[in-house]
């Protein structure tokens, strides 16, 4: 297994930059997720490691090993296309065995081998199938085992599961994962879907518009986002402008200029956040922490929608100055209308404080 | 089990030299070489020669001059021909789209299948069958004079008129095509929502269909116009010598050189203006109405007048298609030289088949054209995949140009080819290797081979477009280089339309006749100027025979391409 170490890479396609000044650090054996909107530059990272492009500026190194601009056949990368790219021309078995044929294996190595991938994915008796015979998920399984076969430093996964419908690409996230734990390849992984990106890292990096945006674990980026960005485009979030009040060591108050004002933690904070008296910062809280009835920051308001969902209920409720979503746990009692009276609490430790 | 990983070689001087982003120049050099010495080269070659030796501009001071007008004659009847022939070609050719593609009328399937029949005929093959039909002592005339004892034949084609009326049968096609495909192409709720919103039938068709059609239609009259102005077999057989085809073959034999460049040139700037507009304007059209899926809703012709009426048209139809190659097919069984006043001809044979294999003076152009069309299409192949395979892949600077060059010679006239190389390899020169190619084996193929530049191009692009990039760069990321890439993935992947592309260049090769014709040498004589010369020797029967054969060649071919367009469904995931 290897490492994989981006330094100080930009990437221009003309005046345009694809990226700008990444910086990473991938452990050898980590499953490791580019995450972000489409156009945010996460695909070019990922073909710049796989070497379709090499970067403007900033060299790639695998392990200590400096690959920038070495040629993709020299890489011993095995890749998975979003659409696959399986060669339409050849059976299962022969897209899953031209890895190992470009390698100078014997015909019996490569049999075995191929066959013991196959398993591994579970097509066991598709291997002289054609390929326009199979369906997403089987292919999508081929393309998989075609890229592990060769048994790669590093695998790099571009948006493998776009192309299934939403119950396949559960189990297929789940197949992945699995194989991934059970061989301990260096993992890339590109997404544009959280979701997959939570269940399935170890770490995470956020990009938007060719930045970096924060690098961590799923819990880092899910309960302590550096920015805005991160903290609305992971999860739902309500984000409001609120001023500060007063801070001492652990407590922070903050206020509207409508006569709210909610109690948090100061250890609950972005390093990028002005934690100051009389800062303006924005206040995130997501729906699923805020409670119906008594307890810390109480606030009542008029529900203006509703939502079943089967799991929850999803209320918009609107608070002088501040509108909440607000996510409540179906146990099977009534259903508060539109035009009803609620009232909320919402713990201390669940405020997040973030900066501009 | 060991794990083998690639070894990297240590960066070479070569390594990083092909690393470097100019050297994609040094990859596609040798295309823009090819097209310089073989297009643009022999091309002003005649610019150069359209002036004369000491005289300047004398030529086209001639050329316009209103004292001796046979040239502005010319140039008026062809643009005459033209304009008129894309009127009734567009007539015929929107009319049976239609008629074909949105009505349900008994004879309808047959009809849609020999609609295409003209295109199956080659050129000069064509021209020869509707002068036996339908010329001044063509079986259909006379036919007409015996059967109603009338002292002479009723009508016969010639002159203007039957350049036209050839032009037309054989032209159509283009815009039974691009029509067709429009009307195919034609969303049915679009007529439902105008229905809907209260419009009329008229309305409809007025302001929805016809102006959808347009851009088709307009892309075929440009085509058709291009293809009029550079006719040659026509005008020659039916003996309208004021074209500027014609006019340029006359003053070549009479030996005035310079005066045929200086109509060459003339020639070549209306085609390349015609190339240029009709790229400006697909580029420009819109392809947005092309929503796919729904079929077209065929209306069926319900009453039994109309129904009658349509069993009638549709049989005269398949008559008119079907004659030229029945006739063609009759008379390649007659005897040489029996033929004279009768109304069909007289006594039958096998013999031009069984010569056409045997006899060696027969067998020889068949041979010559075989091996010149081969060697042409070798070339087409190479040069069209590596073409192909650059501009849908690489980047570099310079790909409208390179589009374009491949482009000219498929606009340029056959004739004006042929007086550019005339132009650039009576003498020696570097990219003959230092050798006189006029009056050689190698002319031929060369002219071929530029005739049909774009043909391997084109339909090796098409596959290459529909072949997602990330096939390759999967192939890649596996380890293979970009040579195995090329031969074990791109290759089979894009081999239908190689072959497609390979057939239609081999077959037109086999029939050319425009160019061939002013630079054959006796040694080489191919088989369409081989047909020529048995048509002129009263040999109707044996040129008959060769014509056949042609046409069962293409026959062949386009078989093969419809079968190869349907199995390659398997490629287009």
């Amino acid at each position: 297994m290897k490492g994989v170490r981006l330094k100080d890479i930009t990437k221009m396609f003309g005046n345009m930059h694809g990226v700008k000044d990444l910086n990473i650090d991938i452990q050898p054996g980590e499953f490791f997720t580019f995450l972000g909107p489409s156009g945010c530059g996460k695909t070019t990272t990922l073909r710049m490691i796989a070497g379709f492009y090499y970067p403007t500026e900033g060299k790639i190194f695998f392990d200590e090993r400096d690959v920038t601009t070495l040629q993709p056949n020299k890489r011993d990368i095995g890749m998975v296309f979003q659409n696959y790219a399986l060669f339409p021309h050849m059976t299962v078995n022969e897209n899953i065995a031209f890895g190992l044929e470009v390698r100078k294996f014997t015909k019996a190595e490569i049999k075995q081998k191929v066959d013991k991938v196959r398993g591994l994915v579970r097509l066991g008796q598709y291997g002289e199938r054609k390929i326009n015979e199979l369906s997403g998920g089987q292919q999508q399984r081929v393309a998989l085992a075609r890229a592990l076969v060769i048994e790669p430093d590093i695998l790099l996964l571009d948006e493998p599961l776009s192309n299934l419908d939403a119950k396949l690409r559960e189990e297929t996230r789940i197949e992945i994962k699995r194989l991934q734990a059970e061989l301990g390849v260096t993992t890339v992984y590109v997404t544009h879907d959280q979701t997959e990106a939570m269940a399935m890292s170890d770490r995470i990096m956020v990009m938007e518009d060719g930045y970096i945006q924060q690098i961590g674990t799923p819990q880092q980026i899910y309960n302590r986002p550096m920015n805005r960005f991160v903290s609305t485009f992971i999860g739902e979030s309500n984000m409001i402008e609120m001023k500060i009040k007063s801070v001492d060591r652990e407590q922070v108050i903050v206020e509207n200029g409508h006569g709210i004002s909610l109690k948090g933690q100061l250890a609950n904070s972005s390093p990028l956040a002005p934690m100051r008296v009389g800062e303006t910062v924005h206040v995130s809280i997501r729906p699923e922490v805020i409670h119906q009835g008594e307890g810390e920051n109480v606030l009542t308001g008029t529900i203006t929608f509703v939502e079943f969902t089967g799991l929850s209920v999803n209320y918009i409720v609107d608070i002088p100055g501040i509108t909440l979503k607000v996510m409540i746990i179906n146990t099977g009692g009534e259903l508060l209308a539109i035009g009803d009276s609620i009232q909320l609490n919402i713990p201390s430790p669940s405020l997040y404080f973030l900066g501009e | 089990m060991k794990k083998r990983t690639i070894q990297p070689r240590q960066d070479s001087r070569w390594a990083r030299l092909t690393r470097s982003p100019s050297f994609i120049y040094v990859l596609i050099s040798p295309l823009f070489l090819i097209l310089f010495a073989y297009v643009i080269y022999p091309f002003y070659q005649t610019f150069l020669q359209s002036f004369g030796s000491e005289t300047g501009l004398a030529n086209y001071k001639r050329f316009f001059s209103l004292e001796s007008t046979a040239n502005l004659e010319a140039l008026w009847t062809s643009v005459y021909i033209s304009v008129i022939s894309v009127i009734t070609c567009a007539i015929v050719g929107v009319t049976m789209a239609f008629l074909l593609e949105r009505y349900d009328f008994p004879g309808r399937r047959i009809l849609s299948v020999l609609v295409l029949v003209p295109m199956a005929l080659p050129p000069l093959v064509g021209v020869l069958s509707f002068t036996f039909l339908y010329g001044e002592s063509g079986i259909i005339p006379r036919g007409l004079q015996h059967l109603f004892n009338l002292q002479q034949a009723p009508f016969s084609l010639k002159g203007v008129w039957g350049v036209i009326v050839v032009h037309t049968f054989t032209m159509y096609t283009y815009f039974y095509l691009t029509a067709s495909a429009a009307i195919k192409g034609l969303d049915p709720s679009l007529e439902e929502a105008a229905t809907n919103l209260g419009a009329s039938r008229i309305r409809i068709w007025r302001k929805i269909i016809l102006p959808m059609l347009t851009p088709s239609i307009v892309a075929a009259a440009l085509l058709v116009f291009m293809i009029s102005m550079a006719s040659y077999t026509a005008p020659l057989i039916f003996g309208v010598e004021r074209t500027m085809t014609m006019q340029i073959y006359l003053s070549r034999t009479n030996g005035n050189l310079d005066m045929a460049a200086t109509q060459s040139t003339i020639l070549s700037f209306v085609s390349i203006t015609f190339l240029i507009t009709m790229r400006w304007y697909q580029n420009r059209r819109n392809y947005q109405n092309l929503s796919k899926g729904i079929g077209v809703h065929r209306s069926e012709v319900k009453s039994k007048v109309m129904r009658m009426v349509s069993i009638i048209l549709s049989v005269i139809g398949v008559i008119i298609l079907l004659l030229p190659i029945l006739t063609l097919i009759l008379i390649s069984f007659s005897v040489d030289g029996t033929w004279t006043i009768q109304v069909l001809p007289p006594q039958y044979t096998f013999d031009h088949y069984i010569a056409l294999f045997t006899d060696e003076r027969t067998w020889r152009p068949i041979w010559n054209s075989l091996q010149m069309g081969f060697v042409a299409t070798v070339g087409n192949i190479l040069f069209g995949v590596a073409a192909a395979y650059a501009m849908v892949r690489l980047n570099f600077k310079g790909k409208t140009l390179l589009d374009i060059l491949i482009m000219v010679p498929w606009a340029l006239p056959g004739t004006v080819v042929a007086v550019n190389l005339i132009a650039a390899f009576s003498e020696e020169n570097i990219f003959a290797f230092n050798q006189v190619l006029i009056g050689t084996f190698w002319i031929l193929p060369l002219a071929y081979f530029i005739r049909h530049l774009p043909l391997v191009f084109r339909s090796t692009s098409a596959s290459l477009m529909q072949m997602d990039q990330s096939i390759e760069e999967a192939s890649r990321s596996l380890g293979a280089s970009w040579w195995m890439t090329f031969r074990r993935i791109v290759l089979p992947l894009t081999m239908t339309g190689i072959l497609a592309g390979t057939l239609l260049a081999f077959v037109q090769s086999i029939g050319e006749f425009v160019a061939s014709i002013l630079i054959y040498s006796t040694s080489t004589m191919p088989l369409s100027v081989a047909i020529f010369q048995k048509m002129y020797a009263f040999k109707f029967g044996t040129a008959c025979a060769y014509g056949v054969l042609q046409i069962i060649l293409i026959l062949i071919v386009l078989t093969i391409s419809e079968k190869l367009s349907k199995g390659s469904a398997g490629s287009a995931i």
